[in-house]
């Protein structure tokens, strides 16, 4: 098919030629051109089906604001929904298909919803569906859902990548029409750093859709040029294809960048879009302002657009919508049309205008005080049916009608921190709040100053005003000429007559007759009006219509529009892509993964590895012959217990402590003593909440006089040392300790086992042997013949064992030595799976059981809160609720018959009890099988759990529908003397 | 919204971990109190209760991806605006507070 | 004014001439027996069920703005019961059963839909805290079930099963939970407790709350005093502002919660899911927008707006588990205010002025609570007992050690 409307002119490339599909018919167009304007320069102006009544709908825009040219573009993963025909612009390839519609987009079966629309006025759907209560989800939900949505995702990973980004300037101008150009100019000629940003790809605004001058050029020559000169500019950054989208605190402005939009696919290593935040001193608001239409009969048939955007699609995309036009118009902006149209040789059929006063327009057929009250043309625009001043009606074939209901500012930016904003009976039209984001101003049209020179004038000035906020030199440029010529708007909403409907949302189908019914039920607050119609709810949130559902209903209500009001303005400004926000925090990169220094070691012996946290641990480590993990776990538990094992413990926290107050320090965020340690000593350590439940434990060793070393669990690494330094900085500020979290800076292994002992002494220098280094020592050693190293002598897995630390870097090493010395021992590496059976049978509590609902006492260890001193808890842990003598403790659960698995999660009932909740006795925290007992074992709370041992209770999984019976026991299984510790 | 720290100025809000409210700091001494219930009364009032302000606010910020700084950081819950970055530790003391 | 399917089409025949205002727009009386300040889904369900189950009169709701304009008016519609702990557990499903028959209760469609909610687990931890909570809430008398990775993947085969930092290996779910259409929750109590008598007085904000003897006497307002023998305050977000009028320091914070609408899009999720490795949870709506969100921003804020650190924390969430989203716009932002609590549970409980009662406290779960609130905080003030499933939302709670800390986080709002 040929361009057939493709007239002269304009700001597009004719030397190139792009092909694109539009449901599968090919089409040509050229650089320059949106989806939209190729697809009206071909004739095309059916695009979409509207949400509700599937109505045929063409674009009523050529911009951001567009409510019902939106199209799935592009194909295959890359497929994006939703996607306004009027802003994407047109590449060679290009494929977008018509959405919401079945079979076609000429043929919509859901049409007959048109048909059917009196039973769906607005909320009809709170008022039935109630019957039977069952239906709901079974069928008229699936059957709303299934009609409802737009366009689709394919269900595919989207291929493309996003980045962010951050920027700094003095003043940020949000967009580049004659306003923003001209604030851009004279901030960055006073030596302001600007960055100009601008959703369009071609900067200018306005000035590329308009026939008006800018001193001796066109309005689009002088955007060009002066463009040109900025981006000469080392203090300014140019941003096209870049909407600013919404304004965050303390001058801070989101934005995306559109980078690769306009390409078939983002050129290699280019991220298809940029999330920008950029930190401003100063913020001009130039966005310009929105064209609102006029309701009437049938005012939503493709080929009604409104004037202005008429006028953008012949002037900057030389794209005749029809071959014979009219407009209906209020105001004289809506004038530009005609003349504009009929300069370019297309035949005016009349220009409706709703005022009495005023010129007439030379050598055009301009009806005052006429009316537009219905139209036919069921795909497109046919004729129009006009009421004239006296009353007489006549119809007029036309296939395109431009609407100008005047000019709304682009307010929302200056509206995100919740300003109210201000109604100007000037231009009758609400502008900026006066309590806008701190530094933020606007400027032209946004600002409400709709004339070019106006918008030139007041550019000029807010750059100023902020380049002496800032303390930066003035500088007043000459203003080139520009037209200065008012509105002249008479209000006029809507076409009162007529019994069909008048559009108010185009996406949405939200109609006059709604809006009336809104008001008959009472609600009548902008916000009631808003969700009870879903007025402005659409992908383009009301930008065209919501001022008229709001001035109908102040009419209806005898109110004023701004006593009216507005609904809450909030970002984003135009919708963004998930993508972009998200960036590159997906996939395996969600978040950062923290690797132990033995990580490559235990790779190379083909561990498996499970996330704790952001960190990978070896989870377990298969050996050749070994199919289940639990023959894997077994082989390793059992080994270490008959010889040695050992185990990266690098994720502990670590924090070294060091002070002349370091002792008393301790002695306040831990609930038991830790002043009267010895030098060399280490300490199991409780550590509380100011509320008394338990935060974390560890243990903490003295080093020196003044010098220790606390470990934390792995999971509470970062929130004790951030606690710890609340309590130096804001509780005891005088107290000499220092601080710093060293859990990166050593790895640090556990050796356990009878021959632990053995195994160390072939790499430490010093000696180790039981005298010298007893249970519970600690020290300053030396490893391999002098690299520095820590050892304490501390077990979690109830064997005599040692955590040795080394510098990170040696980690690696510091294994594979290790292993090497214990080879004659049949030495074994273990994960994270045995280390919880070892500590299970052991009795020692951990992540199921520290879950931050458990008390001291709950665990047993009541006695370790000394009321001696002052610490962290010790108050609260007193309260009768935490002390009650039924409450739950620590028990050892197993299973009667041993070769009964147990279940973690499951409750406790007595024999026989019903499973009820007031029958709930507790639950099992920590369940493993112990290779020595051959059964499954667990940690549990029950309730009055100590005097319950020796009872046999039943452990109820529900979910799986499993019970066991079990015997309530010690929840220290194995070697409960600790003979096995001080070996 | 940004933070002016004291030392290293302007910081994106992002870089901080929040507590609360900065009456955090007159944490009562455990030991100053006749018997338990007069001690267990007081910190709940220390711990739980709040002004909870729509306005002007001292809240507790931590420098976590930075200096490891406390903070008392004035900002209004209303605007956002913050008016006022001290130092913790000097907050602190000025509360009487030392070890 | 009975809503039935054949009045929809009597009205549609005769050109919708017959229906009726919702609910009146009364003048304040100069006095009423039951004063429900905040007309938010909690305080019209208060005065819903005070007049319907507790066959009080003379009752009016006081809101400062419009009806429904409290955070019913803007939250993520998910309702469910699944609780762990025995203080919540039972109140939150007496909710769901009231969920369960409120349409046909209040003749108001508010498209409650229980097509299901899951929890996803990436960790033995994770699971067996599910299996813990599952367990609660069967014995409690909910419905819970535990899947496995290809149960899930069989529901939702597209989430991020193969390539993730954080693989998904099953979720606790409850069929019963799903969606509420939020406006028209307060729109059908706000219509079923006009029918009933109940004055619903917009644009009339409480200045002040009077008291004589210790005892409360009525509110000032800015349309004038009006007298009471009791009232109710139920305006979580600004309690700490309302209980400031009889100097009550409340153990809550303000904080602000932001969530997020999707462009409408063809059918793609079914139920609720909440992500376990990140801050993220979803649901699709009757018109096709995913309605998703994540945390709280985490410092005090009345300011009903938030800022981008938590918008692309959310995105990212949304990102690793539904790899296709990237594709899909965030149409739309918005921001509530929270009334945080110190244990994350809320408060249904007379305070210590005679007469006058607070409900609040609802961190961000407020919305699922909604029937059961205002049916337990009726009860409260009719009867001056605490009903059965809420007797344990007391304010001494926390002065016995008797938290109520689902999450474990203890006495730091922005935790929970």
């Amino acid at each position: 098919m040929t361009q057939e409307n493709r007239i002269k002119g304009g700001q597009i490339d004719r030397t190139k030629t792009l092909r694109f599909t539009f449901d599968g018919h090919p089409y040509t167009g050229h650089p320059g051109d949106t989806l939209a304007s190729a697809l009206l320069a071909n004739g095309v102006r059916l695009m979409g089906r509207s949400f509700k009544y599937h109505r045929p709908r063409g674009p009523l825009s050529a911009g951001s604001e567009e409510p019902n040219a939106i199209v799935e573009l592009r194909t295959g993963a890359r497929q994006e929904p939703n996607t306004r025909a009027t802003v994407a612009e047109l590449f060679d390839g290009l494929e977008a298909n018509s959405q919401n519609r079945f079979p076609s987009l000429k043929f919509d079966l859901m049409g007959i919803n048109d048909r059917l629309s009196p039973f769906f006025a607005a909320g009809f759907y709170y008022k039935t569906f109630m019957w039977p209560a069952a239906f709901w989800e079974k069928i008229y939900e699936p059957i709303i859902r299934r009609a409802a949505g737009l366009g689709s995702l394919t269900r595919e990973e989207d291929p493309d990548q996003y980045d962010k980004g951050f920027l700094h300037c003095d003043i940020l101008i949000i967009g580049a029409g004659p306003a923003g150009l001209m604030a851009t100019l004279t901030a960055a000629r006073a030596g302001a750093r600007v960055i100009l940003a601008d959703e369009d790809f071609r900067m200018g605004g306005r000035l590329n859709a308009e026939t008006l001058t800018v001193g001796n050029h066109s309005g689009a020559d002088w955007a060009e040029d002066t463009v040109r000169t900025l981006a000469q500019m080392p203090n300014v950054r140019l941003m096209p294809r870049t909407t600013v989208l919404g304004a965050m605190d303390h001058g801070i402005y989101s934005a995306v960048e559109r980078v690769s939009d306009h390409l078939p696919i983002p050129a290699p290593g280019k991220p298809r879009q940029i999330l920008w935040r950029i930190y401003s001193a100063h913020a001009i608001l130039a966005a310009g302002a929105t064209e609102r239409p006029i309701a009437f009969e049938n005012n939503d048939r493709p080929g009604i657009l409104l004037a202005g955007s008429l006028r953008t699609y012949a002037n900057r995309y030389a794209v005749a919508v029809g071959d014979r036009v009219a407009v209906f118009t209020n105001n004289d902006d809506g004038l530009r049309t005609a003349t504009d149209l009929q300069a370019k040789g297309i035949d005016i059929a009349a220009v409706i205008d709703t005022r009495q006063e005023g010129d007439l327009l030379p050598g055009i057929r301009h009806l005052k005080g006429a009316q537009v009250i219905d139209t036919k043309g069921k795909l497109g625009l046919k004729s129009i049916t006009i009421r004239h001043a006296n009353g007489r009606s006549e119809t007029l074939s036309v296939n395109a009608l431009g609407v100008s209901g005047g000019w709304n500012p682009n307010l929302n930016i200056a509206s995100h921190h919740r300003g109210r904003p201000v109604w100007n009976d000037a231009i009758h039209a609400f502008t900026p709040p006066t309590g806008g984001p701190k530094n933020l101003t606007a400027a032209g049209a946004a600002a409400g100053a709709l004339s070019t020179h106006a918008a030139l004038q007041t550019g000029a000035a807010q750059a100023n005003a902020a380049l002496e906020a800032l303390g930066l030199k003035t500088h007043t440029p000459d203003l080139p000429k520009a037209e200065d010529a008012p509105l002249n708007l008479t209000p006029f909403w809507y076409v009162g007559e007529g019994k069909g409907r008048a559009w108010i949302d185009q996406q949405n189908d939200v109609t006059v007759k709604d809006v009336k019914l809104a008001k008959q039920e009472n609600f009548t607050s902008v916000e009631h009006l808003k969700r009870y119609t879903t007025l402005g709810m659409a992908t383009d949130q009301g930008k065209t219509g919501n001022i008229l559902g709001l001035a109908i209903m102040a009419e209806l209500t005898g109110r004023s529009i701004p006593q009216t009001g507005t609904t809450i303005y909030r970002p984003p400004y135009t919708p963004v892509a998930m993508g972009a926000l998200a960036g590159r925090s997906r996939g395996p990169e969600f978040k950062p993964t923290r690797l132990t220094p033995s990580h490559k070691w235990a790779a190379e012996q083909g561990a498996i590895f499970v996330e704790v946290g952001m960190w990978l641990r070896a989870q377990w480590f298969p050996k050749a012959g070994e199919t289940t993990w639990r023959q894997s776990v077994d082989r390793e538990v059992l080994q270490t217990r008959a010889s040695v094992g050992i185990c990266d413990v690098t994720t502990l926290g670590k924090i070294d402590i060091q002070g002349c107050d370091a002792g008393a320090f301790l002695d306040r965020v831990y609930a038991n003593t830790f002043s009267t340690l010895p030098i060399g000593k280490v300490r199991y350590g409780l550590m509380l909440r100011e509320d008394g439940i338990v935060m974390d434990d560890g243990t903490t060793a003295r080093m020196g006089e003044n010098e220790w070393v606390m470990t934390t669990t792995t999971a509470n690494a970062v929130p004790v040392f951030r606690h710890l330094e609340y309590v130096r900085q804001c509780l005891y500020p005088d107290m000499d300790v220092q601080l710093i979290s060293t859990t990166e800076a050593w790895a640090q292994f556990s050796v356990a086992g009878p021959n632990a002992r053995k195994l160390l002494q072939k790499v430490v220098d010093q000696d180790i042997s039981d005298a010298a280094f007893p249970y519970m020592a600690c020290g300053n050693i030396t490893v391999c013949g002098g690299l520095r190293a820590r050892l304490f002598r501390i077990s979690f897995s109830g064997e005599l064992a040692y955590e040795i630390a080394v510098p990170t870097r040696y980690g690696d090493a510091l294994i594979r030595e290790m292993m090497k010395a214990g080879e004659e021992f049949g030495a074994v590496a273990y994960g994270t799976e045995s280390l919880g059976v070892m500590r299970v049978e052991k009795g020692h509590v951990a992540g199921n059981e520290l879950n931050g609902q458990t008390t001291a006492l709950n665990m047993g260890l009541g006695k370790m809160v000394s009321k001696k001193k002052d610490s962290i808890g010790m108050v609260l842990s007193q309260r009768e609720g935490l002390n009650a003598d039924d409450g739950l403790r620590l028990v050892g659960v197993k299973p009667v018959d041993p070769s009964k698995p147990l279940t973690a999660g499951s409750h406790f009932l007595d024999i026989g009890a019903a499973p009820v909740a007031a029958n709930d006795g507790g639950w099992l925290t920590s369940v493993v099988y112990s290779p020595h007992l051959k059964s499954s074992i667990a940690l549990g709370y029950l309730k009055n759990g100590t005097a319950r041992i020796g009872q046999k209770m039943r452990a109820v999984n529900l979910l799986a529908k499993t019970e066991v019976e079990v015997e309530i026991v010690s929840p220290h299984f194995f070697d409960p003397e600790g003979d096995r510790l001080r070996g | 919204m940004i933070i002016n720290h004291p030392l290293l100025g302007p910081r994106d809000a992002q870089e901080f971990t929040y507590l609360g409210d900065a009456a955090l700091i007159d944490r009562p001494d455990g030991m100053a109190f006749p018997d338990a219930t007069a001690a267990q009364d007081a910190f709940h009032d220390y711990l739980y209760l709040r002004d909870n302000p729509a306005g002007e606010h001292r809240e507790l910020w931590f420098h976590e991806q930075g200096d490891r700084s406390w903070l008392v950081v004035t900002r209004n819950t209303v605007t956002h605006e913050i008016t006022k970055v001290e130092f913790a530790r000097d907050v602190a003391r000025s509360r009487g507070r030392s070890k | 004014m009975r809503y039935s399917g054949f009045r929809v089409i009597a009205e549609a025949l005769t050109g919708h001439k017959g229906w009726k205002p919702a609910w009146r727009d009364p003048e304040p009386q100069s006095s009423y027996d039951y004063i429900i300040i905040g007309g938010g889904g909690h305080g019209l369900a208060t005065a819903y069920y005070l007049a319907k189950e507790f066959k009080q009169a003379r009752i009016a709701v006081l809101e400062k703005g419009y009806l429904g304009g409290g955070n019913v008016g803007r939250n993520t519609t998910i309702i469910r019961s699944n609780y762990l702990l025995d203080g919540n557990e039972p109140f939150y499903e007496f909710s769901l059963k009231l969920w369960e028959g409120l349409e046909q209760d209040f003749n108001y469609n508010a498209m409650v839909s229980q097509r299901g909610i899951i929890n996803l687990y990436h960790t033995d931890a994770q699971r067996d805290a599910y299996t813990r909570r599952g367990n609660a809430m069967i014995l409690h008398g909910a419905d819970a079930e535990l899947l496995n990775r290809d149960q899930v993947r069989a529901m939702y085969p597209f989430l991020n099963f193969d390539n993730a930092r954080f693989p998904i290996k099953g979720a606790l779910m409850q069929r019963r939970g799903g969606t509420v259409r939020h406006d028209a929750v307060a729109w059908g109590y706000a219509r079923g407790a006009d029918q009933r008598g109940v004055d619903l007085i917009q644009n009339c904000e409480v200045t002040g709350i009077r008291t004589e003897a210790g005892r409360a006497t009525g509110v000032d307002t800015t349309r004038g005093f009006i007298g009471a023998k009791k009232v109710g305050v139920a305006v979580a977000g600004n309690s700490s502002k309302v209980m400031s009028h009889v100097n009550m320091r409340l153990p809550i914070e303000s904080h602000v919660l932001q969530a997020f609408v999707s462009e409408g899009l063809k059918p793609l999720i079914d139920g609720v899911m909440t992500y376990g490795a990140g801050h993220f949870y979803v649901s699709q709506s009757d018109k096709g927008g995913l309605v998703f969100g994540g945390d709280i921003d985490g410092y005090n804020s009345y300011a009903q707006r938030g800022n981008m650190p938590v918008v692309e924390d959310v995105a990212e969430g949304g990102m690793s588990l539904i790899p296709m989203i990237g594709r899909a716009r965030l149409l739309r932002s918005w921001g509530g205010i929270m009334d945080m609590s110190m244990d994350g549970s809320p408060i249904i409980d007379k305070t210590d002025i005679d007469g006058l009662y607070f409900n609040g406290g609802w961190c961000y779960g407020g919305f699922k609570a909604t029937p059961a609130s205002g049916w337990c905080f009726a009860h409260l003030l009719a009867t001056d007992q605490p009903h059965p499933t809420a007797t344990a939302y007391r304010f001494d709670r926390f002065r016995k050690g008797l938290m109520i800390d689902e999450k474990g986080q203890g006495a730091q709002p922005n935790l929970h």
